[in-house]
């Protein structure tokens, strides 16, 4: 330090008086670690802060080596990894960031997915629910279990309510859609809760009346577009061969009644798919959306029969993943701005305290807590992913039924509890050492469909392959891409 | 353009005479038929005749006494205000003593940037605190407040509580707020605090039964590290009192502004600062990042304390940019916009209380002076190398205010 730099006046202490406290020694709080690449670690801890670290550094700092009040030892210390005779207070913040980052648990379930028909005039051989075609009896849901499903939504004490009507075609039962969002609108005029309303439909058989509908109950639109017109048409055949031009105008038609934001949009990805993430990604920018979700495929209902399912690995999804988010990131850059939303969702919490509410990403699993599923026949699924299992005869995640259960009877049964003890990333097998465990979740759904076991084999899991590319992917962005990291960090408000 | 102001309004002034009567607080009027006259004093103008009777107290500007026998052959008490304080006007609030000769603003009621003065005493010892702490018990200045309450105007925006540290006088300081609520009922307080008192949960819990229907708590933060802290306000354990007494007013609900003061000591880890409010104290409503005032020990250690602001441009922008993504609300203070890049004028405010609030001779050059919130009087002992007029219109995409 130069011997010239001004003092203070002879009244205060210097510096030194408060910098000794530090002392010669510190104690390491919890954290975790990870290989980022051949010479670079990711650590993190149980809150979701993370650091680079060299393999030097990392070594330093496990054998208590590190250089007292060096950079690197102030930003472990100030990002709760280290501790040391200069504060107490880590602890009190270590707790409220982590009771922050489960504060969802507390409000229990806030998605529940209505599947008012299973029947559907699209044939798409990736159907993850096994569409029917005919027998509005046996595949539509009744009008005495859509009653008894919404007691059962305000029985959870959520202060925030999503209704989601799936498929089928949701707009086939579109009077019973009707029904419900009348019943609940009216029953939320007591109950005060922030209620919403999603529709996820094809388009292909939109009319007037059900925008006219949707307008007067601020209903929202989800719909699916895989990309360009060719694949898109490929991967959902219908009559006509005319999927894409019915998407298309349907969400025109929205957007002129509803608002440009009413319908959002989500994306399969199917061997097709693979080979065109810019083409996708471009549909999405023609068609004026901001933002795009790269999903792979769920081996799930007639994607696993008609083998669409096992159609790429984990490893192709992955690169196909990354040159879509090069892609992306690109555009930004280039001045538009567009999201790619799993990404959004990790980040978030990779540069957050916040939990985010996606249901794969929770830890215990989404099942139930997360989300509930009505099945049309009156069952009670503790996911979507749940009910399209049900389709192949696989009753695992069925947690009840709309006739013979109330919403308490569902949230505190031995067979949700008994899963969902079975989900906590914090100490399931391999898990519980890893360095992004605070960034990932649990799928039980996923490693039982593909393991036959809930917690899964971690070394052979798509799931954990995929996440833990993408996590990788996102903090080596971050770290050494300014670019790409001023984009990434836009996308987490 | 109005014409730029360059000087300070003096807040305090000597009477021209002193008397023996005890000390008052009175709000000044025009009104000549109120319909009670307590705690009004009738403020005279120059020249005017048939001043009304009936008053206690009449204020009236220099060298007019004489010229006013009526009120000279009266038992009532007249005190004339000095020159400094002849922009005095119907609405304001002060309190005069007559045996010391002294009177003092406590509110002016065309001020946006009204504040009371509850104590002088602190806790801490803030390397560049601009009102620095007494030792010497001042009790006065807490009744002053809760007199001087009942007479300020009800339809006042802001009213700012200050000190000295306020938590320090305990029941008197929530009897204070308490004050505020029910003769101010639509008037936001902002109190400045250190907050160190509330890492008592049962002082925070104290505040919250107040229930001030809009009360912030402003308190200041200057490092992530905690001995850092403690150096900037010269108090051991200081940072470990305030994290925990933000948490526990937190809990409690009550709204909590964070304040950083950027000086040489605090600007080499704003950056990192603003990553750690980001991460620990993401429910703040509002962080401030203010220039320094240099004044009380802002200037006894100015030498020590200096940097100019144009060397942590870079560190602000990046500061900034943390909590604007992490959805916080973020402001600027005391900084000149010819000094700031032009992203960051959207979160520039014209911070400065109006009566210490300055512009440089250069400024009337500025195309953006009225938008500018200037300098702090104090300032022109030293301000930034780089202040230069705007002359140039700005391309239309730069501009974004």
């Amino acid at each position: 330090m130069p011997l010239d730099l001004p003092l203070l006046n002879s009244s205060f202490n210097a510096k030194d008086k408060y910098r000794s406290r530090v002392g010669t020694s510190y104690a390491l709080l919890p954290f975790k670690f990870i290989k980022l690449d051949h010479k670079r670690y990711i650590v993190t801890n149980f809150v979701g802060e993370y650091v680079v670290l060299s393999r030097t550094s990392l070594h330093a700092l496990i054998q208590h080596k590190l250089e007292i009040n060096s950079d690197l030892y102030d930003q472990l210390k100030v990002k709760h990894f280290i501790i040391d005779g200069d504060s107490t207070v880590a602890l009190d913040l270590l707790a409220c960031k982590y009771r922050t980052r489960h504060s969802l648990l507390k409000n229990l379930t806030s998605l529940f997915i209505f599947v008012v028909s299973l029947r559907c005039e699209h044939s798409c051989p990736y159907c993850q629910v096994s569409r029917q075609s005919q027998d509005r009896q046996a595949f539509d849901m009744q009008l005495t279990h859509a009653e008894k499903a919404i007691d059962f939504v305000f029985s959870s004490p959520s202060p925030d309510l999503k209704i989601e009507f799936q498929g089928g075609e949701s707009l086939l039962n579109f009077e019973l859609i009707r029904w419900i969002v009348e019943r609940v609108s009216h029953r939320n005029d007591i109950e005060s809760r922030n209620v919403s309303f999603v529709i996820a439909t094809n388009l292909a058989i939109l009319n007037d009346d059900i925008l006219e509908f949707c307008a007067e109950y601020e209903i929202d639109i989800s719909t699916s577009l895989d990309g360009p017109r060719e694949l898109h048409n490929a991967n959902r055949p219908r009559p006509n061969k005319n999927s894409y031009e019915l998407t298309i105008e349907g969400i025109k038609r929205v957007r002129d009644r509803l608002g440009n934001d009413a319908v959002s949009a989500l994306m399969t990805t199917t061997p097709a798919s693979l080979s065109q993430p810019k083409a996708i990604v471009d549909e999405y920018l023609q068609q004026d959306f901001s933002s795009i979700f790269l999903r792979s495929i769920s081996p799930y209902g007639f994607a696993v029969k008609t083998g669409v399912a096992s159609g790429y690995s984990s490893e192709e999804w992955i690169i196909f993943y990354r040159s879509a988010l090069d892609y992306i990131i690109q555009i930004n850059l280039e001045g538009t701005p567009f999201r790619e939303e799993y990404a959004s969702m990790l980040l978030r919490k990779i540069l957050t305290p916040f939990p985010t509410g996606y249901v794969d990403l929770q830890s215990p699993a989404g099942l139930g807590l997360s989300c509930l599923t009505f099945n049309y026949d009156g069952s009670i699924y503790a996911s979507d992913e749940s009910r399209m299992l049900a389709e192949m005869d696989d009753y695992t995640f069925r947690l009840g039924t709309l006739d013979n259960d109330t919403f308490a009877d569902v949230i505190s049964s031995e067979k949700l509890i008994g899963l969902l003890s079975e989900t906590m990333t914090e100490s399931m097998p391999m898990c519980a050492d890893c360095g992004i465990q605070p960034y990932c979740g649990s799928d039980p759904v996923f490693h039982y469909a593909t393991q036959s076991e809930i917690v899964g084999h971690k070394p052979t899991s798509g799931f954990c392959s995929k996440n833990m590319e993408i996590i990788k992917h996102l903090i080596h962005l971050l770290e050494d891409h300014e670019d790409s990291s001023l984009v990434l960090r836009s996308w987490i408000s | 353009m109005s014409e730029l102001k360059k000087t300070i309004t003096p807040l305090y002034g000597m009477l021209t005479k002193t008397s023996d009567a005890e000390p008052v607080i009175v709000r000044l009027t025009q009104n000549r038929d109120p319909s009670s006259t307590d705690n009004l004093a009738y403020l005279v103008q120059k020249d005017e005749k048939n001043i009304p009777l009936g008053f206690d107290t009449y204020v009236v500007p220099d060298h007019c006494t004489e010229t006013l026998p009526s009120l000279n052959n009266d038992k009532r008490v007249t005190y004339e205000l000095p020159q400094s304080l002849s922009y005095l006007h119907e609405g304001d609030v002060i309190r005069i003593n007559p045996r010391g000769g002294e009177i003092s603003v406590i509110y002016r009621h065309h001020s946006p940037s009204n504040s009371l003065f509850l104590t002088e005493q602190c806790n801490s010892r803030c390397v560049m605190c601009s009102q620095p702490p007494k030792i010497q018990p001042d009790s006065e200045l807490a009744e002053a407040c809760l007199e001087a309450i009942p007479l300020i105007d009800p339809e006042t925006e802001e009213l700012g509580l200050t000190g000295g540290e306020p938590t320090l006088l305990d029941e008197k300081f929530f009897e204070i707020l308490d004050a505020c609520k029910r003769h101010l009922p639509n008037t936001a307080i902002h109190v400045l605090s250190n907050g160190r008192l509330f890492n008592y949960l049962s002082y925070a819990q104290k505040l919250a039964e107040i229930d001030h229907p809009d009360c912030v708590i402003g308190i200041p933060i200057y490092s992530d590290l905690a001995w850092e802290h403690d150096f900037c306000v010269q108090a051991t354990g200081a940072y470990d009192q305030t994290i925990r007494g933000i948490l526990n007013l937190a809990r409690c609900g009550i709204r909590i502004e964070l304040r950083v003061v950027i000086h040489s000591y605090s600007a080499t880890r704003l950056l990192y600062l603003a990553e750690f409010i980001t991460r620990n104290l993401p429910f703040v409503e509002h962080v401030a990042l203010m220039g320094l005032e240099p004044i009380g020990f802002g200037k006894t250690n100015l030498d020590a304390l200096w940097i100019d602001p144009v060397d942590y441009q870079a560190d602000l922008e990046i500061a900034v940019s943390r909590l604007v993504e992490a959805g916080m609300n973020a402001s600027i203070y005391n900084h000149q916009l010819c000094i700031l890049p032009t992203h960051l004028w959207p979160f520039a405010r014209q911070s400065i209380s109006d009566w210490k609030n300055v512009y440089l001779p250069e400024c009337e050059k500025c195309a953006f002076q009225d938008r500018c919130g200037g300098f702090f009087h104090s300032s022109m002992r030293k301000y930034s190398k780089s202040i230069k007029p705007i002359e140039t219109v700005l391309p239309e995409h730069e501009i974004i205010l």
